[in-house]
Protein backbone atom coordinates (compact mmCIF):
# COMPACT_ATOMS: atom_id res chain seq x y z
CA UNK A 1 0.00 0.00 0.00
CA UNK A 2 2.98 2.30 -0.02
CA UNK A 3 2.97 2.77 -3.76
CA UNK A 4 0.31 5.50 -3.69
CA UNK A 5 -1.96 4.02 -6.30
CA UNK A 6 -4.85 5.80 -4.63
CA UNK A 7 -5.53 9.30 -3.47
CA UNK A 8 -3.57 9.26 -0.23
CA UNK A 9 -5.40 11.74 2.01
CA UNK A 10 -8.74 10.00 1.53
CA UNK A 11 -7.38 7.09 3.55
CA UNK A 12 -5.68 9.11 6.21
CA UNK A 13 -6.96 11.03 9.22
CA UNK A 14 -7.12 14.70 8.21
CA UNK A 15 -6.89 16.16 11.69
CA UNK A 16 -3.44 17.06 12.98
CA UNK A 17 -2.75 16.15 16.59
CA UNK A 18 0.84 17.33 16.27
CA UNK A 19 0.50 20.78 14.75
CA UNK A 20 2.41 23.10 12.50
CA UNK A 21 4.54 25.65 14.31
CA UNK A 22 6.76 23.07 16.00
CA UNK A 23 10.44 23.93 15.91
CA UNK A 24 11.99 20.81 14.38
CA UNK A 25 14.75 21.39 11.82
CA UNK A 26 13.75 21.61 8.17
CA UNK A 27 13.05 18.17 6.74
CA UNK A 28 12.98 16.36 10.11
CA UNK A 29 11.56 12.89 9.53
CA UNK A 30 11.36 12.34 13.27
CA UNK A 31 8.75 15.13 13.42
CA UNK A 32 7.01 13.52 10.45
CA UNK A 33 7.01 10.19 12.31
CA UNK A 34 5.36 11.84 15.33
CA UNK A 35 2.78 13.48 13.06
CA UNK A 36 1.89 10.14 11.43
CA UNK A 37 1.83 8.23 14.73
CA UNK A 38 -0.63 10.78 16.11
CA UNK A 39 -2.81 10.54 13.00
CA UNK A 40 -3.01 6.79 13.56
CA UNK A 41 -3.80 7.13 17.27
CA UNK A 42 -6.36 9.92 17.15
CA UNK A 43 -7.55 12.16 19.92
CA UNK A 44 -8.24 9.66 22.72
CA UNK A 45 -4.58 9.50 23.50
CA UNK A 46 -2.35 10.45 26.41
CA UNK A 47 1.34 10.86 25.72
CA UNK A 48 4.29 10.82 28.11
CA UNK A 49 7.44 11.91 26.36
CA UNK A 50 11.06 11.65 27.41
CA UNK A 51 13.30 14.62 26.79
CA UNK A 52 14.89 14.78 23.37
CA UNK A 53 14.36 16.64 20.10
CA UNK A 54 10.64 15.91 19.85
CA UNK A 55 9.95 17.13 23.35
CA UNK A 56 12.05 20.27 22.97
CA UNK A 57 10.72 21.27 19.56
CA UNK A 58 7.08 20.72 20.48
CA UNK A 59 6.85 22.46 23.83
CA UNK A 60 8.79 25.71 24.23
CA UNK A 61 6.78 27.45 26.98
CA UNK A 62 4.12 28.87 26.64
CA UNK A 63 3.31 26.95 23.45
CA UNK A 64 2.61 23.33 22.63
CA UNK A 65 2.30 21.53 19.31
CA UNK A 66 0.15 18.85 20.95
CA UNK A 67 -3.59 18.57 20.57
CA UNK A 68 -3.83 15.74 23.10
CA UNK A 69 -2.89 15.54 26.80
CA UNK A 70 0.89 15.36 26.80
CA UNK A 71 3.42 15.38 29.59
CA UNK A 72 7.13 16.01 29.41
CA UNK A 73 8.94 13.76 31.83
CA UNK A 74 12.59 13.13 32.62
CA UNK A 75 14.89 11.27 30.27
CA UNK A 76 14.44 7.85 31.78
CA UNK A 77 10.86 7.58 32.95
CA UNK A 78 8.40 7.95 30.06
CA UNK A 79 7.41 4.29 30.40
CA UNK A 80 7.06 4.52 34.19
CA UNK A 81 4.89 7.65 33.94
CA UNK A 82 2.60 6.17 31.30
CA UNK A 83 2.31 2.99 33.41
CA UNK A 84 1.06 5.18 36.24
CA UNK A 85 -1.38 7.02 33.94
CA UNK A 86 -2.78 3.71 32.71
CA UNK A 87 -3.09 2.18 36.18
CA UNK A 88 -4.57 5.39 37.61
CA UNK A 89 -7.16 5.85 34.87
CA UNK A 90 -8.18 2.21 35.22
CA UNK A 91 -8.98 2.82 38.88
CA UNK A 92 -10.78 6.12 38.17
CA UNK A 93 -12.94 4.39 35.56
CA UNK A 94 -13.69 1.50 37.91
CA UNK A 95 -14.79 3.97 40.59
CA UNK A 96 -16.95 5.81 38.06
CA UNK A 97 -14.98 9.05 38.44
CA UNK A 98 -14.03 9.05 34.77
CA UNK A 99 -16.37 7.74 32.06
CA UNK A 100 -15.36 4.35 30.65
CA UNK A 101 -13.65 4.70 27.31
CA UNK A 102 -10.76 3.40 25.32
CA UNK A 103 -7.71 5.56 25.80
CA UNK A 104 -4.36 5.02 24.12
CA UNK A 105 -1.58 5.32 26.71
CA UNK A 106 1.57 6.11 24.81
CA UNK A 107 5.16 6.59 25.94
CA UNK A 108 7.56 8.14 23.46
CA UNK A 109 11.31 8.48 23.51
CA UNK A 110 14.32 8.88 21.26
CA UNK A 111 16.93 6.18 20.84
CA UNK A 112 19.03 7.68 23.64
CA UNK A 113 16.02 7.69 25.94
CA UNK A 114 15.09 4.14 24.95
CA UNK A 115 18.24 2.16 24.22
CA UNK A 116 20.34 3.70 26.98
CA UNK A 117 18.73 5.81 29.64
CA UNK A 118 15.16 4.52 29.92
CA UNK A 119 15.98 0.88 29.19
CA UNK A 120 15.31 -0.40 32.70
CA UNK A 121 12.02 1.42 33.06
CA UNK A 122 10.87 0.29 29.62
CA UNK A 123 11.66 -3.30 30.53
CA UNK A 124 9.71 -2.91 33.77
CA UNK A 125 6.65 -1.49 32.02
CA UNK A 126 6.65 -4.25 29.39
CA UNK A 127 7.05 -6.91 32.05
CA UNK A 128 4.20 -5.55 34.20
CA UNK A 129 1.92 -5.86 31.20
CA UNK A 130 0.36 -2.40 31.12
CA UNK A 131 -2.06 -1.70 28.29
CA UNK A 132 0.28 0.80 26.67
CA UNK A 133 2.36 1.53 23.60
CA UNK A 134 5.98 2.52 23.66
CA UNK A 135 7.17 4.30 20.52
CA UNK A 136 10.89 4.75 20.01
CA UNK A 137 11.90 7.40 17.49
CA UNK A 138 15.32 6.20 16.46
CA UNK A 139 17.47 8.82 14.74
CA UNK A 140 20.57 6.89 15.78
CA UNK A 141 22.16 9.40 18.16
CA UNK A 142 21.47 11.95 20.90
CA UNK A 143 20.55 14.60 18.37
CA UNK A 144 19.03 17.24 20.58
CA UNK A 145 22.27 17.89 22.42
CA UNK A 146 24.41 17.89 19.29
CA UNK A 147 24.83 14.40 17.78
CA UNK A 148 26.39 12.26 20.52
CA UNK A 149 26.57 8.51 19.91
CA UNK A 150 24.07 6.22 21.60
CA UNK A 151 24.00 2.43 21.74
CA UNK A 152 21.64 2.67 18.76
CA UNK A 153 24.17 4.50 16.57
CA UNK A 154 25.26 2.18 13.76
CA UNK A 155 28.79 0.92 13.28
CA UNK A 156 30.94 3.35 11.32
CA UNK A 157 28.85 6.48 11.91
CA UNK A 158 30.76 9.60 12.84
CA UNK A 159 29.23 11.53 15.74
CA UNK A 160 30.68 14.18 18.03
CA UNK A 161 31.51 11.53 20.64
CA UNK A 162 32.53 8.87 18.11
CA UNK A 163 34.37 11.06 15.64
CA UNK A 164 35.92 9.42 12.61
CA UNK A 165 39.62 10.15 12.16
CA UNK A 166 42.99 8.63 11.39
CA UNK A 167 42.68 5.90 14.00
CA UNK A 168 38.93 5.68 14.44
CA UNK A 169 36.22 4.47 12.10
CA UNK A 170 33.68 6.45 14.09
CA UNK A 171 31.19 4.36 16.07
CA UNK A 172 33.05 1.12 16.87
CA UNK A 173 30.14 -0.88 18.27
CA UNK A 174 27.20 -2.49 16.48
CA UNK A 175 23.73 -1.01 16.77
CA UNK A 176 21.76 -2.38 19.71
CA UNK A 177 18.75 -4.33 18.46
CA UNK A 178 15.90 -2.79 20.45
CA UNK A 179 12.95 -4.48 18.70
CA UNK A 180 14.51 -7.85 19.51
CA UNK A 181 14.91 -6.84 23.15
CA UNK A 182 11.22 -5.94 23.19
CA UNK A 183 10.33 -9.31 21.59
CA UNK A 184 12.26 -11.06 24.36
CA UNK A 185 9.71 -9.69 26.84
CA UNK A 186 7.05 -11.89 25.18
CA UNK A 187 4.71 -8.95 24.71
CA UNK A 188 1.77 -9.24 22.27
CA UNK A 189 3.00 -6.74 19.68
CA UNK A 190 6.35 -5.49 18.39
CA UNK A 191 6.93 -3.74 15.07
CA UNK A 192 9.51 -1.75 13.16
CA UNK A 193 8.41 1.14 10.95
CA UNK A 194 9.65 4.15 9.02
CA UNK A 195 7.76 7.29 7.90
CA UNK A 196 9.01 6.72 4.34
CA UNK A 197 6.37 3.93 4.39
CA UNK A 198 3.55 5.94 5.95
CA UNK A 199 0.68 3.49 5.45
CA UNK A 200 2.69 0.62 6.88
CA UNK A 201 3.62 2.84 9.86
CA UNK A 202 0.07 3.96 10.60
CA UNK A 203 -1.33 0.46 10.24
CA UNK A 204 1.18 -0.84 12.79
CA UNK A 205 0.48 1.95 15.25
CA UNK A 206 -3.26 1.22 14.98
CA UNK A 207 -2.61 -2.45 15.62
CA UNK A 208 -0.44 -1.58 18.59
CA UNK A 209 -3.28 0.54 19.96
CA UNK A 210 -5.94 -2.11 19.48
CA UNK A 211 -4.02 -5.01 20.98
CA UNK A 212 -4.54 -5.43 24.70
CA UNK A 213 -1.31 -5.26 26.69
CA UNK A 214 2.06 -3.70 26.00
CA UNK A 215 3.17 -2.94 22.45
CA UNK A 216 6.49 -1.65 21.20
CA UNK A 217 6.98 0.22 17.91
CA UNK A 218 10.47 1.10 16.74
CA UNK A 219 10.57 3.85 14.12
CA UNK A 220 13.65 4.66 12.09
CA UNK A 221 13.50 8.47 11.97
CA UNK A 222 15.87 10.11 9.54
CA UNK A 223 17.54 13.23 10.96
CA UNK A 224 19.00 15.35 8.15
CA UNK A 225 20.93 17.49 10.65
CA UNK A 226 22.72 14.60 12.37
CA UNK A 227 23.07 12.37 9.34
CA UNK A 228 24.41 15.25 7.30
CA UNK A 229 22.12 14.88 4.31
CA UNK A 230 20.12 17.46 2.34
CA UNK A 231 16.85 18.36 4.09
CA UNK A 232 14.88 17.24 1.03
CA UNK A 233 16.22 13.68 1.23
CA UNK A 234 14.89 12.39 4.57
CA UNK A 235 12.16 10.31 2.97
CA UNK A 236 14.55 8.97 0.38
CA UNK A 237 17.10 7.78 2.95
CA UNK A 238 14.43 6.06 5.00
CA UNK A 239 13.36 4.21 1.88
CA UNK A 240 16.99 3.30 1.14
CA UNK A 241 17.45 1.94 4.68
CA UNK A 242 14.58 -0.45 4.01
CA UNK A 243 15.48 -1.28 0.41
CA UNK A 244 19.06 -2.15 1.37
CA UNK A 245 17.96 -4.38 4.26
CA UNK A 246 19.66 -2.12 6.80
CA UNK A 247 16.27 -1.59 8.48
CA UNK A 248 13.79 -4.39 7.70
CA UNK A 249 10.10 -3.67 8.20
CA UNK A 250 8.45 -6.44 10.20
CA UNK A 251 6.01 -7.12 12.98
CA UNK A 252 5.82 -9.75 15.68
CA UNK A 253 2.31 -10.63 16.83
CA UNK A 254 2.24 -12.97 19.84
CA UNK A 255 5.71 -14.16 18.93
CA UNK A 256 4.91 -14.75 15.26
CA UNK A 257 7.14 -12.84 12.85
CA UNK A 258 5.99 -11.36 9.56
CA UNK A 259 7.79 -9.15 7.04
CA UNK A 260 5.40 -6.36 6.16
CA UNK A 261 7.36 -5.10 3.19
CA UNK A 262 9.88 -7.08 1.26
CA UNK A 263 12.08 -5.56 -1.41
CA UNK A 264 12.30 -7.86 -4.46
CA UNK A 265 16.05 -7.71 -4.32
CA UNK A 266 18.09 -5.87 -1.71
CA UNK A 267 20.07 -2.91 -2.96
CA UNK A 268 23.76 -2.74 -1.98
CA UNK A 269 24.30 -0.95 1.36
CA UNK A 270 26.61 1.50 -0.37
CA UNK A 271 23.49 3.09 -1.91
CA UNK A 272 22.37 3.96 1.60
CA UNK A 273 25.75 4.86 3.15
CA UNK A 274 27.14 6.98 0.33
CA UNK A 275 25.76 10.48 0.38
CA UNK A 276 25.36 10.57 4.16
CA UNK A 277 27.95 12.85 5.75
CA UNK A 278 28.17 10.69 8.87
CA UNK A 279 29.50 7.79 6.72
CA UNK A 280 31.55 9.89 4.31
CA UNK A 281 34.90 8.59 5.64
CA UNK A 282 34.10 4.89 5.08
CA UNK A 283 36.39 3.01 2.73
CA UNK A 284 35.27 0.26 0.35
CA UNK A 285 36.48 -2.43 2.72
CA UNK A 286 34.47 -0.88 5.57
CA UNK A 287 31.38 -0.89 3.38
CA UNK A 288 32.03 -4.55 2.54
CA UNK A 289 32.17 -5.35 6.24
CA UNK A 290 28.89 -3.50 6.85
CA UNK A 291 27.33 -5.34 3.90
CA UNK A 292 28.37 -8.69 5.39
CA UNK A 293 26.80 -7.74 8.69
CA UNK A 294 23.57 -6.45 7.13
CA UNK A 295 23.17 -9.69 5.12
CA UNK A 296 23.69 -11.73 8.26
CA UNK A 297 21.10 -9.78 10.27
CA UNK A 298 18.63 -9.72 7.39
CA UNK A 299 18.82 -13.50 7.01
CA UNK A 300 18.13 -13.90 10.71
CA UNK A 301 14.92 -11.92 10.38
CA UNK A 302 13.90 -13.74 7.19
CA UNK A 303 14.38 -17.10 8.88
CA UNK A 304 12.34 -15.93 11.89
CA UNK A 305 9.58 -15.07 9.44
CA UNK A 306 9.68 -18.70 8.37
CA UNK A 307 12.08 -18.28 5.44
CA UNK A 308 11.02 -16.92 2.09
CA UNK B 1 -3.25 33.84 22.17
CA UNK B 2 -0.23 32.91 24.27
CA UNK B 3 1.83 35.78 25.63
CA UNK B 4 5.37 35.90 24.30
CA UNK B 5 7.80 34.27 26.71
CA UNK B 6 9.62 37.58 27.38
CA UNK B 7 6.43 39.13 28.73
CA UNK B 8 5.49 36.31 31.08
CA UNK B 9 6.35 36.80 34.74
CA UNK B 10 7.16 33.72 36.78
CA UNK B 11 4.14 34.35 39.01
CA UNK B 12 1.89 33.82 36.00
CA UNK B 13 3.20 30.33 35.27
CA UNK B 14 1.05 27.45 36.43
CA UNK B 15 2.84 24.97 38.67
CA UNK B 16 4.18 22.21 36.44
CA UNK B 17 4.34 24.67 33.54
CA UNK B 18 0.91 23.57 32.32
CA UNK B 19 -0.16 24.88 28.92
CA UNK B 20 -3.95 24.83 28.62
CA UNK B 21 -4.30 26.11 25.07
CA UNK B 22 -4.00 23.04 22.86
CA UNK B 23 -1.88 23.23 19.74
CA UNK B 24 -1.02 26.90 20.24
CA UNK B 25 2.39 26.33 18.62
CA UNK B 26 0.42 27.39 15.53
CA UNK B 27 0.98 30.95 16.67
CA UNK B 28 4.65 30.52 15.90
CA UNK B 29 5.13 31.04 12.19
CA UNK B 30 7.93 28.78 11.07
CA UNK B 31 7.58 30.09 7.51
CA UNK B 32 10.04 32.83 8.43
CA UNK B 33 12.82 30.21 8.49
CA UNK B 34 12.49 29.52 4.79
CA UNK B 35 14.99 30.43 2.10
CA UNK B 36 13.28 28.50 -0.69
CA UNK B 37 9.60 27.93 -1.26
CA UNK B 38 7.75 25.15 -3.06
CA UNK B 39 5.76 26.30 -6.08
CA UNK B 40 3.17 23.83 -7.44
CA UNK B 41 2.22 23.71 -11.08
CA UNK B 42 -1.51 23.28 -10.52
CA UNK B 43 -2.16 22.05 -14.09
CA UNK B 44 0.20 19.09 -13.66
CA UNK B 45 -0.85 18.20 -10.10
CA UNK B 46 -2.69 14.84 -10.02
CA UNK B 47 -4.20 15.54 -6.56
CA UNK B 48 -2.53 12.46 -5.04
CA UNK B 49 -1.69 14.13 -1.71
CA UNK B 50 1.77 12.57 -1.41
CA UNK B 51 3.26 15.99 -0.64
CA UNK B 52 0.65 16.50 2.11
CA UNK B 53 1.39 13.11 3.64
CA UNK B 54 5.17 13.59 3.75
CA UNK B 55 5.39 17.19 4.97
CA UNK B 56 6.97 17.11 8.47
CA UNK B 57 5.34 20.44 9.25
CA UNK B 58 1.79 19.68 8.11
CA UNK B 59 2.21 22.74 5.93
CA UNK B 60 0.41 21.58 2.79
CA UNK B 61 -3.27 21.96 2.11
CA UNK B 62 -5.71 21.16 -0.66
CA UNK B 63 -7.17 24.03 -2.66
CA UNK B 64 -10.87 24.17 -3.63
CA UNK B 65 -10.04 23.03 -7.20
CA UNK B 66 -8.32 19.89 -5.83
CA UNK B 67 -4.65 20.68 -6.28
CA UNK B 68 -2.30 20.91 -3.32
CA UNK B 69 -0.26 23.88 -2.20
CA UNK B 70 2.16 24.80 0.56
CA UNK B 71 0.96 26.93 3.44
CA UNK B 72 3.72 29.51 3.52
CA UNK B 73 2.91 30.56 7.08
CA UNK B 74 4.53 27.30 8.27
CA UNK B 75 6.46 25.83 5.32
CA UNK B 76 10.15 25.71 6.28
CA UNK B 77 11.28 25.07 2.73
CA UNK B 78 12.84 21.65 3.30
CA UNK B 79 12.11 20.49 -0.24
CA UNK B 80 10.69 17.06 0.70
CA UNK B 81 7.43 17.70 -1.17
CA UNK B 82 9.28 18.67 -4.35
CA UNK B 83 11.52 15.61 -4.07
CA UNK B 84 8.66 13.16 -3.43
CA UNK B 85 5.97 14.47 -5.80
CA UNK B 86 5.44 11.54 -8.20
CA UNK B 87 4.90 13.77 -11.23
CA UNK B 88 7.54 16.35 -10.35
CA UNK B 89 5.19 19.32 -10.48
CA UNK B 90 6.71 21.10 -7.44
CA UNK B 91 9.71 23.39 -7.91
CA UNK B 92 11.71 24.95 -5.12
CA UNK B 93 12.21 28.63 -5.83
CA UNK B 94 14.59 30.92 -3.94
CA UNK B 95 12.58 33.40 -1.89
CA UNK B 96 14.20 36.54 -3.22
CA UNK B 97 13.80 35.54 -6.87
CA UNK B 98 9.98 35.46 -6.77
C1 LIG C 1 19.36 12.78 32.70
C2 LIG C 1 19.58 13.71 31.57
N1 LIG C 1 20.77 13.66 30.92
C3 LIG C 1 21.00 14.46 29.86
C4 LIG C 1 20.04 15.33 29.41
C5 LIG C 1 20.30 16.24 28.23
N2 LIG C 1 19.60 15.79 27.02
C6 LIG C 1 18.42 16.31 26.67
S1 LIG C 1 17.83 15.73 25.21
C7 LIG C 1 19.20 14.74 25.02
C8 LIG C 1 19.36 13.89 23.79
C9 LIG C 1 18.22 12.95 23.52
O1 LIG C 1 18.58 11.96 22.60
P1 LIG C 1 17.52 10.94 22.08
O2 LIG C 1 16.80 10.29 23.19
O3 LIG C 1 18.17 10.01 21.09
O4 LIG C 1 16.46 11.86 21.31
P2 LIG C 1 16.73 12.80 20.03
O5 LIG C 1 17.07 14.16 20.57
O6 LIG C 1 17.83 12.21 19.25
O7 LIG C 1 15.43 12.78 19.32
C10 LIG C 1 20.09 14.90 26.09
C11 LIG C 1 21.38 14.20 26.23
C12 LIG C 1 18.82 15.36 30.13
N3 LIG C 1 17.82 16.19 29.76
N4 LIG C 1 18.61 14.56 31.19
S1 LIG D 1 18.30 17.43 15.11
FE1 LIG D 1 17.44 15.88 13.76
S2 LIG D 1 15.83 14.86 14.94
FE2 LIG D 1 16.33 16.79 15.98
S3 LIG D 1 14.82 18.25 15.19
FE3 LIG D 1 16.68 18.43 13.93
S4 LIG D 1 16.36 17.03 12.20
FE4 LIG D 1 14.84 16.50 13.78
S1 LIG E 1 9.07 22.41 1.54
FE1 LIG E 1 9.00 21.03 3.31
S2 LIG E 1 7.93 22.22 4.88
FE2 LIG E 1 7.49 23.22 2.91
S3 LIG E 1 5.60 22.29 2.23
FE3 LIG E 1 7.26 21.13 1.27
S4 LIG E 1 7.58 19.40 2.68
FE4 LIG E 1 6.40 20.95 3.81
S1 LIG F 1 2.57 15.24 -4.69
FE1 LIG F 1 2.54 16.47 -6.56
S2 LIG F 1 0.91 15.59 -7.78
FE2 LIG F 1 0.59 14.85 -5.70
S3 LIG F 1 -0.80 16.33 -4.77
FE3 LIG F 1 1.27 17.03 -4.30
S4 LIG F 1 1.77 18.47 -5.93
FE4 LIG F 1 0.02 17.29 -6.62
MG1 LIG G 1 18.11 10.17 19.04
Amino acid sequence: MDRFTVFAPRLVEKAEYFTSGHRACQGCAEALAVRLVMKALGRNTIVAMATGCMEIISSPLPTTAWNVPWIHVAFENASAVISGCEAGMKVLMRKGKVPEKKINFVAMGGDGATADIGMGQLSGALERGHDMIYVCFDNEAYMNTGIQRSSSTPYGASTTTSPAGKVSIGQRTQKKNLPQIAVAHNIPYVATACPSFPFDLMEKVKKAANIKGPAYVHILSVCPTGWRIPTSDSIRYGRLAVDTGVFPLYEVVDGKYRMTYEPQKLRPVGDYLKGQGRFRHLKDKDIEEIQRRVNQEYEKIISKCGGM
Amino acid sequence: MAKPMEEIKWQELEPGAVVREVGNAREYETGTWRSEKPVVNADECIHCGVCWLFCPDAAIHQMPDGHFEANLTYCKGCGICARECPVGCITMVAEEEE
